[in-house]
């Protein structure tokens, strides 16, 4: 019986021939639409975003569908975006980043209390906050990758402790906007505005903060990463699934911490630009950074289970967010329609992503 | 003569060789000084009950666990893998059970995660631009030399291969970088009648160009078909190798479970 052992075999062997690595076109509609968002998760809040501008725009004509209306938004959801971009490489390597909210106040009241209980020098205010926001990161990255303690409850825990620090090293005080204004403009840098297309009297026209500016680069910045160095391709395989990153030869503990300092980092820079957003420095300020940065990543298509979705797709999240908000607004609709809205897309984008995921032929 | 004859008047070296390696997990001892040998172009099967430590004693030469006992020489040297990474730097790739792929990733991903090319000049050191094009062109000459040619998008995510498709894949990514050794761990396991066909012409495939293997087996077809020489483990430690031209699969099994003594 031994003898012959290849003979059970004889019967597949004719047909058998290539077939191993062969790959057929898939048929059908659905199926190929399944494909396409496979490859490019960030297509559906793309089209959720056209949609609801048009949508818009015929309810409300110019009164939306103006340059002036249209940058506003960019104007409103520059923060939330700016800290989408860091929440949505945490969420990449299938942790959650509940922290953001905090380090980015907490960064920005350094950067105004430096600069006037000590009298440092601006710019190294500055500095030193982002150096803040930078620092916290790789704790949470340390905790996470090295101590192996899950990141909810590392970023939970870190949530509570910056800002009950931001609580007592500020002691509730707010730097008032004049006085930053005279002494030290630099911290509202990201705020100056600056128009394209105004009329004489300098009304209307597409109205941008460098703030906005800052948060596009930070998006093709970190879109750039992701798709064009190894470092963006292990935050994937990371998420993905850590053990197979981790015998394929990636450092998968520095990976992690390098993410958390860089979520950290543009997380202080957004507490920058939220004192050009509000021109003072506020401790109280920020307070729901971290639900509304989740909301725009899993809008934007990003999986929770981390290793899949496109880094664009939380800047369309984010935009969606704030054409809702403002589009409701101008429609003369109960704020609450906003909410209701954004979660019902939460559980759609999150449906689609489960559905991407099903691709077993 | 053959490479039995060779190893028996010692004409040839060893390429990868254990020695008294010891393993123990608490109480239990997986390898018991343990020896083992890997000669040059040769396709070894280690094969074993389940418990015998054929586990351990590949983790052991392939860096996946450091022995508390023993030594590994690789080409007559000794060598001290603490990581599998170690092992790889040293041309020892492993194909793991669970094939180390990240699915959402494409082949091309996959094949260079860990070491990616980048470009030349001022994108590659200054902007870290990975060297897409050179990549995609690598891979795809890799699959098309193991036979994989009908691989046409290298871009393709490789959760959307089919299992015999993803061992191909992980095969080429170990023979397109392991230079001096091979490790398969039960490549066939999970896959159908037709897919392991296609594997295991995969792996006399790699051998052809020289390159030895460890193939890790619990399918005695399979491993009679392609070894050149058996390894039974029992035990913790190395029974007896035997030539499957001089041994049927019943003896094999007897070896294995202890029905049988073993030669020598």
């Amino acid at each position: 019986m031994s003898g012959n052992a290849d003979d059970y075999e004889a019967a597949i062997k004719p047909s058998a021939a290539d077939e191993v690595a062969s790959f057929s076109e898939r048929k059908g509609f659905l199926a190929r639409l399944q494909h396409a968002l496979h490859v490019n998760p960030a297509l559906v809040p793309l089209f959720v975003l056209v949609v609801s501008i048009c949508l818009f725009a015929l309810l409300l004509g110019s009164r939306f569908l103006s340059p002036f209306a249209l940058t506003l938004i960019l104007q409103q959801v520059q923060i939330v975006g700016i800290v989408a971009a860091a929440q949505s490489l945490v969420i990449l390597t299938a942790g959650i980043d509940l922290s953001v909210g905090a380090i980015a106040v907490l960064s920005s009241v350094i950067m105004g209390q430096f600069t006037f209980r000590y009298g440092v020098p601006v710019e190294i205010a500055v500095a030193l906050g982002l150096a803040f926001g930078t620092v916290v990161g790789s704790i949470n990255g340390w905790l996470v990758a090295v101590m192996k303690l899950p990141p909810f409850i590392v970023t939970l825990g870190m949530w509570q402790i910056v800002l009950a620090a931001n609580f007592l090293y500020s002691a509730n005080e707010t730097i008032r906007a004049q006085d930053i204004e005279e002494n030290a403009p630099l911290l509202q840098f990201l705020g100056t505005t600056f128009k394209v297309g105004a009329d004489a009297d300098g009304r209307g026209g597409a109205t941008f903060t460098f703030g906005v500016i800052a948060m596009v680069v930070i998006f093709a910045f970190l879109a750039y990463a992701l798709k064009h160095t190894a470092w963006g391709r292990h935050i994937y395989a990371v998420g993905d699934d850590p053990d197979a990153a981790q015998l394929s030869g990636v450092n998968v503990k520095r990976t992690l911490i390098s993410v958390y300092a860089v979520t950290g980092f543009i997380c202080a820079i957004a507490g920058w630009a939220l004192i050009g957003r509000i021109g003072s420095v506020s401790p109280t300020s920020g307070q729901l950074l971290n639900i509304e940065s989740i909301t725009a990543v899993v809008i934007g298509g990003i999986s929770l289970f981390g290793g899949r979705g496109s880094i664009m797709g939380p800047l369309f999240g984010a935009l969606i967010v704030g054409v809702f908000t403002l589009g409701l607004r101008l429609a003369g609709a109960d704020a609450q329609w906003t909410f209701l809205l954004i979660g019902a897309l939460i559980i759609g984008a999150v449906a689609v992503d489960q559905w991407i995921r099903k691709v077993s032929a | 003569m053959t490479l039995m004859e060779n190893i028996a008047n010692g004409s040839i070296e060893p390429i990868l060789k254990g020695r008294g390696l010891v393993k123990r997990y608490g109480k239990v001892t997986a390898l018991d000084h343990c020896d083992f040998d890997l000669y040059p172009g040769e396709i070894l099967a280690v094969i074993g009950d389940n418990g015998a430590g054929k586990s351990s004693l590949i983790k052991a030469v392939s860096g996946a666990v450091v022995p508390d006992e023993g030594d590994v020489f690789l080409e007559g040297k000794p060598v001290h893998f603490t990581s599998p990474i170690d092992a790889r730097k040293e041309g020892i790739e492993t194909v793991y059970q669970t094939l180390a792929m990240s699915p959402a990733l494409s082949i091309a991903d996959n094949m260079f995660m860990g070491r990616e090319i980048r470009k030349p000049g001022f994108r590659g050191k200054w902007l870290r631009q990975l060297d897409r094009p050179k990549m995609e062109q690598i891979a795809r000459d890799k699959l098309s030399e193991l036979g994989l040619m009908t691989i046409q998008n290298i871009n393709q995510a490789v959760e959307t291969l089919s299992g015999g498709q993803r061992q191909g894949v992980a095969v080429a990514r170990a023979a397109a970088f392991g230079s001096k050794v091979i490790i398969l761990d039960e490549p066939t396991a999970a896959l159908g009648v037709k897919e392991s066909r296609r594997v295991l012409e995969l792996i006399l495939d790699v051998r052809s160009r020289g390159i030895p293997i460890i193939l890790i087996s619990h399918n005695m077809p399979h491993v009679f078909e392609v070894a050149d020489r058996i390894h039974v483990h029992r035990l913790g430690k190395r029974l007896c190798v035997i030539d499957p031209k001089d041994y049927t699969m019943s003896d094999a099994v007897a070896f294995m479970t202890g029905a049988k003594e073993a030669p020598n």
